[in-house]
């Protein structure tokens, strides 16, 4: 099971245009990694805090909805985030320009 | 002791009127003084009395607890690692995080989480979402119709309100607007009136961003084009100062009285120079006069207007100037726009005065309010005096090769736009602002706002060609706002204009050949009748408008045709009398008599064109017998 995994996150990463793939855990924590220590802390911080305002904002709207996917696209690359109860997978990747 | 009177008075006397009577005094009761009562009474010496008229005030003390604000950053570090793991030591953390992989949850999540996100990878990869359609083509230019409105409002803080002489954007992408003050009419200053003058932040127009406090008010003001700190001004005594917005609301330097000018200065020009502190400045006792900032306390150089070629300049001939121009790019040429309508070009590197006076071009029939050139051909520029705004060419001299007609209301100011090469802006005493595009109609302006009911004394573009500035007499400014046909150039644009100011350029020099052989065969004309009556001379030096034969056919015509519908007239009003006895239809002869009063009215403006026209076209004629023919 564990190498399925990581088969996953292999597969993930090799696509085209991806810069790095991180799986946090609830606390903020990042489990995995595919990129250096200070961006993978970074971006750890940072993501899930907007991950968990975002899924806020969805609930206070609807309290039957719930955030599924969270898309950041700025000017460099664009930032994806499948967030979950448990953990949150973030992939940063540049789009096709 | 009871000190009463006591009277009688009948009950029926009562409510009557008192009448009184002067009665002289009448001791009712003396009470002397008692030697004895002062026994009973104790000295005191000193006595300390205290009084004070005022209302009465309660002192109280209040101390609230300040809260305490501190700025702090973020710091991101690892959180969230339970106690027992010690973040910094790497082989805790890395068992920590085996661990949790081997969890069943984990692998779970993730799978799932990996599904939806490679979905969206794909999606990125298969197609750009925000792809941009036609970049390479240009954007088609809409045939949008012009609009304007105004943006902002700069009000004079002053209780009374002067008028706005002069305004300049500064030149960081004009982020600011200098607006200077100065009630200019003759003797209308009184000590009281405020001196200042404002600098204005764009975004903000409740509360100027810098007041400037000179001791005389300014009358034009101008920022450094290159140095947005900078300022010059001219001032309503004839000096100029120097003004530096980081110093404050004082000017660095000002000019003394004495080499300054004597009458206020109207217009002030910074230069091209390598130091980058040179600028000149005009005045209408008719010198111009060059400055360094660095020493105000003298002119470095000094031109008399005197446009009379003589071996000095004096300073009783010469012409008041009410306005400068100077293009960066042809620094050693600057021209002069004066208070009697003329317009003159000087070299700055004449050697002579007569040298540096090049050229005279007569403009107006007023003074020259705005001189300027064309910022993409220079070799053109604009005037704007009396009633209406001219172009010129530097080499016709005799007259300007465009114009427009004149207007209602006398023409204050104008400018180019610095972005689209075709379009000037143009700003009137009834308080309108019109914008003018000759490419597009060269007989009225493409769009006209009425910015305010007062008169419009000043005019400012923005670089970027959008916005103008506009002062009114009532020390209001307004920002103006034009929609984007107006600054945007268009592709063909110089062309075209290149074009059209060639094509003019070269029908006024036909037109000054002509004139100049014209002159030159009359001049001939009267060295030949040299030894005939003055009389006769005077008559061939008339316009010959009445020997033209043209003229003289129309005027036998015109006289024919009067004729013809008075007998026509006499003979219908003999007609209708004689139906209205028979009782026929009025009606019709009525119509038909105001349908022939129609067609004379129509014929005697025709007639009366034709005579006024001096060169009457064989065609002319010919329509006007189809007209008499109905």
């Amino acid at each position: 099971m564990a190498s399925e995994v990581e088969e996953t996150m292999k597969r993930i990463q090799s696509h085209k245009g991806v810069v790095g793939t991180i799986v946090v855990n609830s606390e903020g924590i990042p489990i995995k990694t595919t990129m250096d220590n200070t961006t993978t802390v970074q971006y750890a911080g940072l993501i899930s805090q907007l991950s968990d305002k975002a899924r806020s904002v969805v609930r206070d709207l609807d309290p039957t909805n719930d955030l599924t996917f969270l898309r950041i696209r700025s000017r460099k690359h664009e930032i994806m985030v499948a967030p979950d109860k448990e953990f949150i997978l973030i992939v940063i990747q540049n789009p096709t320009e | 002791m009871d000190v009463q009177y006591v009277y009688t008075k009948k009950r029926s006397e009562f409510g009557r009127p008192c009448f009184f009577v002067d009665e002289g005094p009448k001791l009712m009761e003396n009470i002397m003084p008692n030697r004895e009562f002062h026994n009973g009474y104790i000295f005191k010496n000193p006595v300390n009395r205290s009084t004070q008229c005022s209302s009465v005030l309660a002192e109280h003390e209040v101390n609230t607890i300040r809260a305490q604000y501190d700025q702090r950053g973020m710091n991101h570090t690892e959180g969230g690692w339970p106690r027992e793991v010690n973040p910094t030591d790497e082989e805790q953390t890395l068992r920590f995080k085996k661990k949790i992989e081997k969890d069943e949850m984990y692998v779970h999540t993730v799978l799932q989480l990996t599904h939806a996100m490679e979905h969206c990878i794909l999606q990125n990869n298969a197609i750009n979402i925000y792809e941009e359609y036609f970049e390479d083509v240009e954007s088609a230019t809409l045939m949008e119709r012009c609009s304007a409105r105004t943006l902002n409002v700069y009000r004079d803080p002053n209780k009374v309100k002067r008028p706005v002489t002069h305004l300049s954007w500064s030149p960081d992408g004009g982020t600011r607007l200098a607006v200077s003050h100065c009630n200019l009419e003759f003797q209308r200053r009184s000590p009281d009136l405020s001196t200042f003058s404002y600098i204005w932040e764009v975004e903000n127009p409740n509360k100027p961003q810098l007041i400037l406090k000179p001791s005389v008010p300014i009358v034009c003001l101008e920022y450094n084009p290159k140095d947005v700190n900078c300022l010059v001004s001219g001032m309503f005594s004839g000096q100029v100062a120097f003004w530096d917005v980081r110093k404050g609301s004082t000017p660095v330097d000002m000019s003394i009285l004495e080499p300054s000018h004597r009458d206020p200065v109207y217009s002030v020009l910074w230069i091209n120079s390598k130091s980058g502190t040179e600028f000149f400045s005009s005045s209408t006792d008719g010198q111009v006069k060059w400055w360094d900032t660095r020493k105000l306390n003298e002119p470095s150089e000094t031109l008399i207007l005197d446009i009379v070629k003589g071996e000095e300049q004096i300073l009783s001939r010469a012409l008041g100037a009410s306005c400068l121009e100077y293009e960066g790019t042809i620094p050693t040429r600057f021209m002069v726009g004066t208070e009697n309508g003329c317009v003159i070009s000087c070299n700055r590197k004449g050697k002579t005065p007569a040298e540096k006076i090049v050229s005279k071009y007569t403009a107006h029939v007023g003074p020259v309010y705005a001189l300027q050139r064309n910022p993409s051909f220079v070799k053109n520029f604009l005037t704007i005096g009396d009633w209406m705004a001219r172009i010129w060419s530097e080499d016709c001299k005799e007259s300007s090769i465009m114009w427009t007609c004149n207007h209602q209301a006398q023409l204050t100011d104008g400018a180019w736009s610095p972005t689209r090469s075709s379009v000037f802006f143009t700003t009137r005493m009834d308080g309108s602002l019109d914008a003018w595009d000759i490419l597009r109609n060269q007989k009225e302006a493409v769009i006209s706002v009425k910015v305010c009911d007062y008169q419009l004394s000043n005019l400012r573009v923005h670089d970027q060609g959008q916005l103008v500035a506009v002062g009114n007499n009532m020390g209001t400014s307004y920002l103006a706002e034009f929609s984007e046909n107006l600054a945007a150039t268009q592709r063909n644009d110089k062309v075209l204009l290149t074009a059209m100011l060639d094509r003019e350029g070269r029908r006024e020099k036909i037109l000054e050949a002509r004139n100049r052989e014209i002159r030159l065969r009359q001049r001939t004309k009267i060295a030949d009748n040299s030894h005939r009556d003055i009389l006769e001379r005077e008559t061939l030096n008339k316009p010959s408008l009445i020997s033209d034969p043209a003229v003289q056919n129309a005027e036998k015509e015109f006289f024919t045709v009067i004729e013809m519908e008075l007998a026509a007239l006499k003979a219908e009003t003999e007609a209708s009398e004689q139906d209205e006895e028979y009782g026929i239809k009025p009606e019709v002869a009525s119509s038909e008599e105001t349908g022939r009063k129609k067609n004379r009215f129509l014929k005697d403006e025709f007639e009366g064109a034709n005579f006024e026209e001096e060169d009457c076209d064989e065609d002319q004629d010919v329509e006007g017998d189809d007209f008499k023919q109905q």
